[in-house]
């Protein structure tokens, strides 16, 4: 871990905020009290260490600090009913060695990440209170992400805590055989945070971007301590997803799919360390998900332009992805790589497979790539009909603009007349 | 998903709720607040917004001189919004309920008012969704 | 002092906007994503918000047991909200003026549009529910 002293304190601060929580909840199972009390630390922190200079071991500092203000609540607490008995017996009990933490702090993070992520709770609630309680995000930072009122946002974190005290889990490491579902879990939220923030770049609402670079940020704290081959292949489609944010939107906030995107504007550093990542783990076999849609993103990043794109081997992959998934997502792209490798009608083809299916909420998306095959196949009329279909059911402006701009391209340059 | 609820009204609506005794009025706005506090405590609320009658309203219709153009005659049939509620919810049904919820909230005599309610997807951008692969 | 300023269309109207050529589509992206930070930038914005277009909305009411029913069948001559925007301005007449603008966007042909945008005062808000 590099040196303290180099990072500003904030970010300093937000990195142990998690590793500073896990050991105070552990002592004292108060997970609600145990929040304020480290949060009156990191306060404490931010106010004293601009003046005095960090710590030399920042971590112990802050659990200090907590631990001395969780003695306090308890102590007022036990004051209350008017127990002196008790009162003396509790702060026996509260004193706290600093050399009593032995773990490194990333291990408390992870069990934290691993807890937050309990498969009884909602997607919506584990990522809330991932946020909160890894993440470091206030509820304020929360609720304006997902914009909604930060009362409603404070009470989907309190309710997510009361689940968790409910389920009775205790506060530890999983055991063998609960990890493998567990981390599943964890790398499910993990991918639904960063997806959050990935899709509303192309809205007016900027600072959603940061939650991407959390749910990165959280991915790579547990590829560190987890040997898994799925959380290095979710942090490379992170990573090689990212890498394309500043060429999706275009000054007026339009959409600027793969294709037409400035291939200057990616992130090379990003890319790159997403190849590596990948390079190290698909040797090992047992590829699973995460990793195949990484290797497929790494296909499109590595294409010089959008025209030397290996078409061959992304349609290769997604025949191996559609093995071990039937996510009417996955069949859609693997209908356009199809019908880049075989032609328009190909994909045409299989799209009919999924005219059918319920699942595909969606719609928009499955009218909107129909269109595109449609024109790729030279049925201009039937491609500008289908352009507008998906423009009315298209969930969001720029997506709605971009295909109603498709259509009047289409209808222009076409040199067609309107049916009577 | 976010949603949101378009209750809507006629003139002839609005000036019969005018109507209502205060004590009405009171217990209608208490099931509505209660809604609202369920909802929050729920996570699901967004925001609410009642929106002043049509005799307060004006439509504009582009400038003239550098001024705007307004017109502020309201058909009495015409149907006109006042007022709606944006939720955050799981599914699409459970919007549906909560609109049947604030549909029934009672009117005169305690009767529910069964007010008709549209409910809306938005556009503006994608939001939380559990079913992304 | 909120107003909103609501943008409605009919069926007719959504199906002629698809028609719109390219110049015309982009001209008038262009100039909502300008009024949008205009608003931003002069501190009267408060929200904004598209509507899906309603091909798959429901008009909701109370059934007798509290059940929701469901309708979706909607007249080609509803006027469906499009969108709207929420202001906080000093009077009628500057909410007036903003409504105005949106209301001169540029339409087909590059000329400016004299849509009709409904402004209303914004009465209660959730701060009036207690919460």
């Amino acid at each position: 871990m590099s040196d303290p002293s180099d990072r500003p304190i904030e970010h300093l601060l937000r990195e142990l905020a998690p590793q500073v929580l896990s050991p105070v909840v552990r002592r004292f199972r108060d997970f609600a009290a145990a929040e304020d009390a480290v949060q009156e630390a990191l306060i404490a922190a931010t106010a004293q260490w601009p003046r005095e200079g960090v710590p030399a071991n920042p971590r112990a500092w802050l659990i200090q600090v907590a631990s001395r203000r969780m003695a306090d609540h308890i102590r007022s607490e036990v004051a209350r009913r008017h127990r002196e008995q008790v009162a003396a017996e509790e702060t026996e009990r509260l004193a706290l060695p600093v050399d009593a933490f032995t773990e490194t702090g990333e291990d408390d993070a992870l069990v934290l990440l691993f807890m937050c992520c309990h498969p009884a709770l909602t997607p919506a609630s584990a990522i809330a209170l991932t946020l909160r309680a890894v993440g470091g995000l206030t509820t304020a930072e929360i609720a304006n992400a997902f914009l909604v009122p930060e009362a409603t946002m404070a009470q989907r974190i309190t309710r997510a805590k009361q689940s968790i005290k409910e389920s009775g889990i205790p506060f530890q490491f999983p055991t063998a055989e609960d990890r493998a579902q567990r981390l599943r879990a964890v790398l499910h939220v993990l991918y639904l945070i960063f997806n959050e923030g990935y899709a509303s770049s192309a809205g007016p609402h900027l600072r959603r971007a940061d939650l991407s670079d959390e749910a990165i940020r959280l991915t790579r704290i547990v590829y560190h301590r987890q040997s898994d081959n799925e959380v290095a292949g979710l942090l490379a489609l992170m990573l090689l997803t990212d890498a394309r944010r500043a060429a999706r939107t275009g000054p007026d906030g339009e959409l600027i799919p793969l294709a037409q995107q400035n291939r200057t504007l990616w992130d090379r550093q990003q890319i790159a360390e997403g190849i590596a990542l990948l390079s190290a783990v698909l040797p090992k076999g047992s590829v699973g998900p995460y990793q195949l849609q990484a290797a497929i993103a790494a296909v499109h990043d590595e294409a010089a332009r959008a025209e030397d794109t290996d078409w061959s081997q992304i349609l290769a992959l997604y025949d191996l992805l559609r093995r071990m998934s039937d996510n009417p997502m996955i069949l859609l792209n693997h209908a356009i790589a199809a019908a880049m490798v075989h032609g328009p009608r190909k994909g045409l083809e299989l799209l009919g497979a999924l005219d059918c299916d319920p699942r595909l909420a969606e719609r928009h998306r499955l009218e909107a790539v129909r269109a595109h095959l449609l024109e790729m196949a030279g049925e201009h009329e039937a491609a500008i009909t289908h352009y507008r279909s998906a423009a009315s059911r298209a969930p969001s402006i720029p997506e709605r603009n971009y295909l109603m701009l498709q259509a009047a391209r289409l209808s222009e340059s076409t040199d067609h007349k309107a049916p009577d | 998903m976010k949603y949101i609820l378009l209750m809507t009204g006629t003139k002839v609506g609005v000036e019969s709720y005018l109507a209502w005794s205060q004590k009405d009025r009171d217990a209608h706005m208490a099931v509505l607040q209660r809604i609202a506090q369920e909802l929050t405590s729920s996570g699901e609320f967004v925001s609410t917004q009642g929106l002043a009658g049509p005799e307060e309203a004006n439509v504009v219709r582009g400038e003239k001189g550098g001024m705007p153009v307004t017109d502020g005659v309201f058909p009495e049939s015409k149907e006109f919004l006042l007022g709606y509620w944006i939720v955050d919810v799981a599914t699409r049904e459970r919007a549906y309920a909560i609109a049947g919820r604030i549909s029934a909230a009672p009117g005169p005599g305690g009767m529910p008012t069964n007010m008709p309610i549209d409910v809306r997807g938005f556009a503006t951008y994608p939001g939380p969704r559990s079913d992304r692969r | 002092m909120k107003f909103i300023l609501m943008m409605t269309a009919k069926k007719a109207d959504w199906d002629e906007y698809t028609k719109w050529s390219k110049g015309d589509l982009e001209r008038n992206v262009t100039f909502m994503h300008a009024f949008s930070k205009e608003l931003k930038d002069s501190g009267v914005f408060v929200a904004t918000e598209g509507l899906a277009w309603p091909g798959e909305a429901k008009m909701v009411h109370a059934g007798k047991n509290g059940e929701p029913i469901t309708d979706g069948v909607f007249p080609e001559s509803k006027e469906f909200l499009a969108g709207y925007w929420i202001i906080d301005v000093e009077s009628p007449e500057q909410a007036y003026k903003i409504a105005a603008r949106v209301s001169a966007a540029p339409g087909p042909g590059g000329k400016s549009g004299s849509l009709p945008v409904e402004v209303r005062p914004v009465l209660g808000s959730h701060a009036d529910l207690g919460l």
